[in-house]
């Protein structure tokens, strides 16, 4: 294949696009990357912390999907120019069926005459087999074993370390797809493989950990989940682009943007991702380290540009994170709004029928919600405009909550069916003809939760494997 | 004054244990919000996500981050079950930060310049040895339940 970009080695340093930041996230940054971003590598992260268990419960349905959803558009929109570049691109998008989504790439790569294309399949992360087997596993941050969910389990994914897609680029994959596998080692398994880092060495491979973190949500440390007008104002929001990290053989690395695309990146911005979902910043675990954040600098180094220094590592753990996928029942809910004069009194009427309506008949099995959107469902009552003492101080609330001229009563019920479920939806509906006076626009909806818990699994335990599909 | 004046915050979701970042605008006003979002204040200010729990939850550790102007809260059994479980319309608990910097900090705050620490100064020599990490912010934990 024609390399039309400068190598790694040509340049001293990698660079990697961020095309994508979660399951749901934007396709047309990942293309402008690969048209103008001068990158060797692209990276989507698309994989939550539940996604791979409901992608399960689809493959149990049809046993030919069970990954990302947009696989397919996302890379009908970049593969053609990633070959002709000679980019290579790695992808959590397999969820629960990476076979599928790597035949399926093979497919829409052999379709636009892509022959000779590498696509690569890392497996091994499903360990369903190897949990059942240990009903005695402790589950963490919480009381009670696997052996406790009992009959309820459905998906039991390890967190892989970077092995598996570093073998694949070794052997030579253009398009590497894989399941679970810990955010940052989707980051961390370039830089193994172009630098030939040694992978127990702690602090470089913290430094890739790093960058994989501060990437792996995409647009978050460009400006993207950021703004806050008249305080930290985003320029070009609506033209967001995703970022691009130039990492060099000694793991300092910048974070910068295409320029022309909207967003920004500064140390503030940097700030808020570098910390985001890190507990003690001195010890941040993943598959591949420990790494600590602590003393890590961001310095503005150019427009739009912040350089990256100082992560540090300790040896990785050893054993695996497991996220294991279990039914939980079922959520019954809906939302009626009232406007106008005395809207605040007649939803908290709603509310009260609706209460004692349930109630009486039982069908909460657990824990009900009984709330008002605009007043106290997300904030729990905090803050000014809710009857709070910031009310009473001049300028922070003027708006309280009895001048309030709309608001969405909101009904939420755990249930051990789905009939259950279904009739709390439909107490809602009930509110059209047998509620107070003038509420509209209702919705329900009846939702089968799958929850999920942790367990630790020993390293030795979980292979990864790698297998490629045929263009 | 609120909280919003002087900071600016994310949140994250690790299961059940919500995380908030608060971050100064301005080098000069970290010593302030070190001093004043303690992890007891951040506890009292949002306790009707913390209260009614299990033993263990409702527990707020903060890290401090001097060269960042950050600070690091981590709340355990704030986002009732976490997002897989929970009943709350906003199951990720992302609008905690947000709720975090409705904090009343009080008015009549004098600049304290004296030990404000430069944002970004050049980074230490790389302390030797990784098994015992150099960061030294404090740890407040917060076992008791109000």
């Amino acid at each position: 294949m024609v390399t039309l970009q400068a190598s790694a080695s040509e340049r001293g340093a990698l660079r990697i696009g961020s095309g994508a930041g979660f399951a749901d996230d934007r396709i047309e940054p990942a293309v402008q990357l690969v048209e103008s971003g001068d990158i060797q590598y692209l990276v989507f992260e698309c994989l939550a912390e539940r996604s791979v268990a409901l992608a399960e419960l689809e493959r149990r349905r049809d046993p030919a999907r069970g990954y990302n959803p947009w696989l397919a558009d996302r890379m009908t929109a970049v593969l053609p120019e990633c070959a002709r570049r000679g980019i290579r691109v790695i992808t959590n998008m397999g969820a629960a069926n990476p076979r599928a989504a790597g035949a399926l790439v093979a497919e829409l790569a052999r379709a636009r005459g892509l022959r000779g294309l590498s696509v690569a399949v890392v497996t091994g992360d499903d360990v369903l087999d190897r949990i059942l087997e240990r009903p005695d596993l402790p589950l963490l941050e919480r009381e009670g074993t696997v052996g406790s969910l009992g009959d309820r389990v459905v998906s039991a994914h390890a967190y892989l370390g970077c092995e598996g897609i570093t073998h694949a680029l070794s052997q030579g994959a253009d398009v590497v797809i894989t399941g679970r596998v810990a955010d940052p080692s989707l980051y961390i398994a370039p830089l193994v493989h172009e630098f030939g880092w040694d992978t127990s060495d702690w602090d470089l491979i913290a430094k890739g950990a790093c960058a994989g973190h501060l990437m792996e949500c995409g647009a978050q440390v460009m400006g993207g989940y950021f703004a806050d007008p008249g305080h930290k104002d985003v320029p070009g929001l609506a033209d967001l682009g995703f970022p691009i990290a130039e990492v060099h053989p000694d793991g300092t690395f910048t974070i910068s943007k295409l320029p022309g695309s909207g967003g920004l990146v500064t140390p503030a911005t940097c700030t808020e991702q570098l910390l985001y979902e890190v507990h003690d910043p001195s010890a941040y675990p993943s598959a591949d380290v420990v790494a600590d954040f602590s003393e890590v600098r961001l310095d503005e180094s150019g427009h739009d540009t912040v350089l990256v220094r100082g992560a540090r590592g300790r040896r990785r753990p050893d054993d695996l994170k497991v996220s294991v996928g279990y039914r939980d029942g079922f959520t019954g809910e809906g939302q009626i709004s009232y406007a106008g004069p005395n809207a605040l009194p007649r939803a908290r009427l709603a509310l009260d029928v609706l209460r004692a309506r349930i109630e009486k008949q039982g069908i909460a099995s657990g824990a009900a919600r009984y709330e008002l959107i605009g007043v106290d469902a997300v904030s729990r009552g905090i803050g000014p405009g809710t009857g709070s003492a910031c009310d009473l101080r001049p300028g922070l609330g003027t708006a309280g909550p009895d001048r309030l001229n709309e608001v969405r009563v909101r009904v939420a019920a755990r249930t051990d069916t789905e009939d259950g479920a279904r009739r709390i939806a439909h107490e809602v509906s009930a509110m059209w003809l047998n509620g107070p006076a003038g509420g509209g626009g209702v919705v329900t909806s009846v939702t089968e939760r799958i929850a999920i818990a942790s367990v630790f699994l020993p390293r030795s335990d979980v292979t990864p494997s790698v297998t490629f599909a045929e263009v | 004054m609120l909280l919003h004046a002087l900071a600016h915050a994310r949140s994250g979701d690790k299961g059940n244990v919500s995380d908030i970042t608060v971050i100064a605008y301005e080098a000069r006003d970290f010593p302030l919000l070190r001093g004043l979002v303690t992890a007891e204040r951040v506890q009292r200010h949002l306790a009707a996500f913390l209260e009614g729990g299990e033993a263990g939850e409702g527990e707020v550790r903060r890290y401090e981050l001097p060269h960042l102007g950050a600070l690091k809260f981590v709340l355990e059994g704030a986002l009732d079950g976490g997002v897989t479980r929970s009943l709350s319309l906003d199951t990720h608990g992302k609008c905690l930060g947000s709720l975090l910097l409705g904090m009343d900090i009080g008015d009549d705050h004098e600049p304290e310049s004296e030990s404000a620490p430069e944002l970004n100064p050049e980074p230490p020599e790389p302390p030797e040895p990784p098994d015992s990490p150099q960061w030294s912010g404090t740890r407040t934990s917060h076992g008791t339940r109000r």
